[in-house]
């Protein structure tokens, strides 16, 4: 079986975003780039499945600016095969995205696509369904277990009450959520041995996808800050104020 | 204009996510349609068609619709938004699933998540885990959008809308059903609840964590929910989580409990009316955003609560 992984270069999650003071977005300058955490975990789960033999192949793929090379690196070094770079400086929505990821499978006929069912930038929680909607694949959204037996794909999901688990048949779509794995750090020699992976270089006229905009930002502000209430003394103040406020 | 809104339901009750979706639609304009999928749902209509605000709740009965796959809504909801300029659906698990692939076929560009609504064509949502409020102008024909349910009231009952059958789109699909896991329990579901007790990890187990957390929670009515910290450490189950990547919460009252206050977890709770944080660490962040914070140890103070409520 052959995977194919979508990875999104975005701020590190341990940076606090800070927003631009023209409230046209967020400061990127000199901040700190990392693999978006769900599409690690989207590496790691197909790194597992090619360690357990279940698969043969693994392709990464990223749309972003020249320095998605790296991400692309972290995930050759993580394990995967080979990758491919869709190089662009604009920002790129979900559905053009998707469209674009629809073409490079195409191309790349494979079996499976794992993705992050989120980037912890834009939050939109949308790509991965798009493409199965775009391919008429079926899809297995923030997964916690994948698991293929007998042609069949069994994703057990994460969703509001508890687990749900379906079977997806043929080519399918699986989104990760936070439990499916804990993704591996890659080793040294690993590193080294994946500056040698070959990366295709590509531009998004390559595949004939109109990616212009369809959202226009008005502004980006600040969230209302809450202010720090009060420090009470013991238990019983706590109850008292709580009492006060007619919260109890 | 027309809006189509996604009912969230489990065949039985319809979630509370679906009026707070209506009165986001209302804020957009025009007749709004309820769509209620399932299996042996009547209820569930009816219950839509006593919302206020709703003209007419659409009603499919199907085996596929039991469980609102994606590619069985997919089929059904694409070819009906040829009569509706918007399609709505809460944010929940069920409208995170299925909307995208809806907004894809029509070639739109979905707004996840929004919190706020001016005009008919201009919307708000957070971004960066809520770190930053983005104001977006979308330029397709027909919008599809999820809701954040703790950004809008439930619309009020007091309707009296038509219940309309319709067919459901024709399979096979290419997904199945295969088993569900649900937490049983009495307490209220977390997104609706009016008050949460949420624990983290200085609970130090999951035998501490019910001991602590469960009495309190039972004395207050509240549901349970955890950190994120609290759910890898495997103190509490996964669905417990609020937070960035968890669930959005805002309650009356929220009562963190040796929660240090992450910006992954204060993304999912801070616009809770009142704020309690109990920690020993008086440098612990969560303390920012507390109205009423006790420095001190949980293990002695939330006990001596749970006996003085």
């Amino acid at each position: 079986m052959k995977v194919l992984v979508p990875v999104k270069r975005v701020i590190d999650y341990n940076v606090k975003v800070r927003v631009k003071s023209d409230q046209s977005g967020v400061d990127l300058a000199n901040v700190k780039m990392s693999m978006n955490p769900f599409d690690e975990i989207s590496v790691e789960e197909a790194v597992r499945m090619k360690e357990a033999g279940t698969v043969t192949e693994i392709v990464v793929v990223s749309i972003g600016p020249q320095q998605a090379q790296e991400t692309i690196r972290t995930a050759l070094a993580m394990g995967a095969d080979r990758g491919i770079l869709i190089k662009t400086d604009d920002m790129v929505e979900p559905l053009a995205v998707a469209k674009v990821l629809a073409k490079v499978v195409e191309e790349e006929t494979p079996d499976m696509v794992i993705l992050g069912k989120q980037a912890i930038d834009d939050d939109a929680n949308q790509t991965g369904q798009m493409l199965g909607a775009l391919l008429g694949w079926p899809q297995g959204t923030f997964a916690s277990e994948v698991k293929s037996d007998g042609g069949k794909v069994h994703v057990t999901r994460e969703i509001d009450g508890g687990l749900q688990t379906v079977a997806l048949e043929g080519s399918a779509i699986v989104t990760t959520d936070l439990r499916l794995n804990e993704p591996r750090y890659a080793s040294l020699p690993n590193i080294m041995k994946a500056k040698k992976k070959p990366i295709d270089m590509k531009a998004p006229e390559d595949y004939g996808v109109d990616l212009s905009p369809r959202l226009t930002i008005v502004k980006v502000t600040e969230p209302p800050v809450r202010e720090a209430g009060e420090k009470v003394e013991d238990v019983s103040t706590l109850v008292g104020k709580l009492k006060t406020a007619g919260a109890v | 204009m027309a809006v189509l809104v996604i009912a969230d339901h489990d065949n039985s009750a319809l979630s509370d996510a679906t009026a707070k979706t209506v009165t986001a639609a209302g804020k957009f304009g025009g007749d709004i349609d309820v769509l209620v999928a399932g299996k042996g749902a009547g209820d569930v209509a009816a219950a839509a068609a006593k919302i206020s605000g709703v003209h007419k709740v659409l009603h499919v009965d199907g085996d596929a619709y039991e469980h609102q796959l994606a590619e069985a809504m997919e089929a059904l909801i694409v070819p009906m938004m040829g009569g509706y300029d918007a399609l709505f659906a809460p944010a929940t698990t069920m409208g995170k699933n299925v909307t995208p692939r809806i907004a894809a076929k029509l070639d739109v560009m979905q707004l996840s998540d929004i919190t706020g609504i001016e005009g008919a064509d201009t919307f708000e949502r957070p971004i960066y885990a809520g770190n930053a409020i983005m104001t977006v102008t979308s330029s397709d024909a027909k919008k599809v959008v999820t809701v954040r349910g703790t950004a809008f009231d439930a619309a009020p009952e007091g309707g009296s809308a038509a219940v309309e059958s319709v067919d459901p789109a024709a399979g096979p699909f290419k997904s199945e059903f295969v088993s569900e896991e649900m937490v049983e329990s009495d307490r209220p579901e977390l997104t609706a609840a009016k008050r949460v007790v949420s624990g983290g990890r200085a609970l130090g187990s999951s035998e501490e964590f019910d001991r602590i957390i469960n009495p309190l929670a039972d004395k207050l009515g509240a549901a349970v929910g955890a950190s994120r910290a609290a759910v890898d450490a495997g103190y509490a189950p996964n669905d417990y989580q609020v937070g960035q990547t968890g669930k959005i919460v805002a309650p009356e009252l929220y009562v963190a409990v040796g929660i240090s206050g992450a910006i992954q977890h204060l993304a999912g709770m801070k616009d809770s009316k009142i704020i309690v944080a109990i920690n020993k660490d008086e440098e612990a962040p969560i303390f920012q955003v507390a109205d009423y914070g006790l420095v001190a140890d949980l293990f002695d103070a939330v006990p001596e609560l749970t006996g003085a409520l």
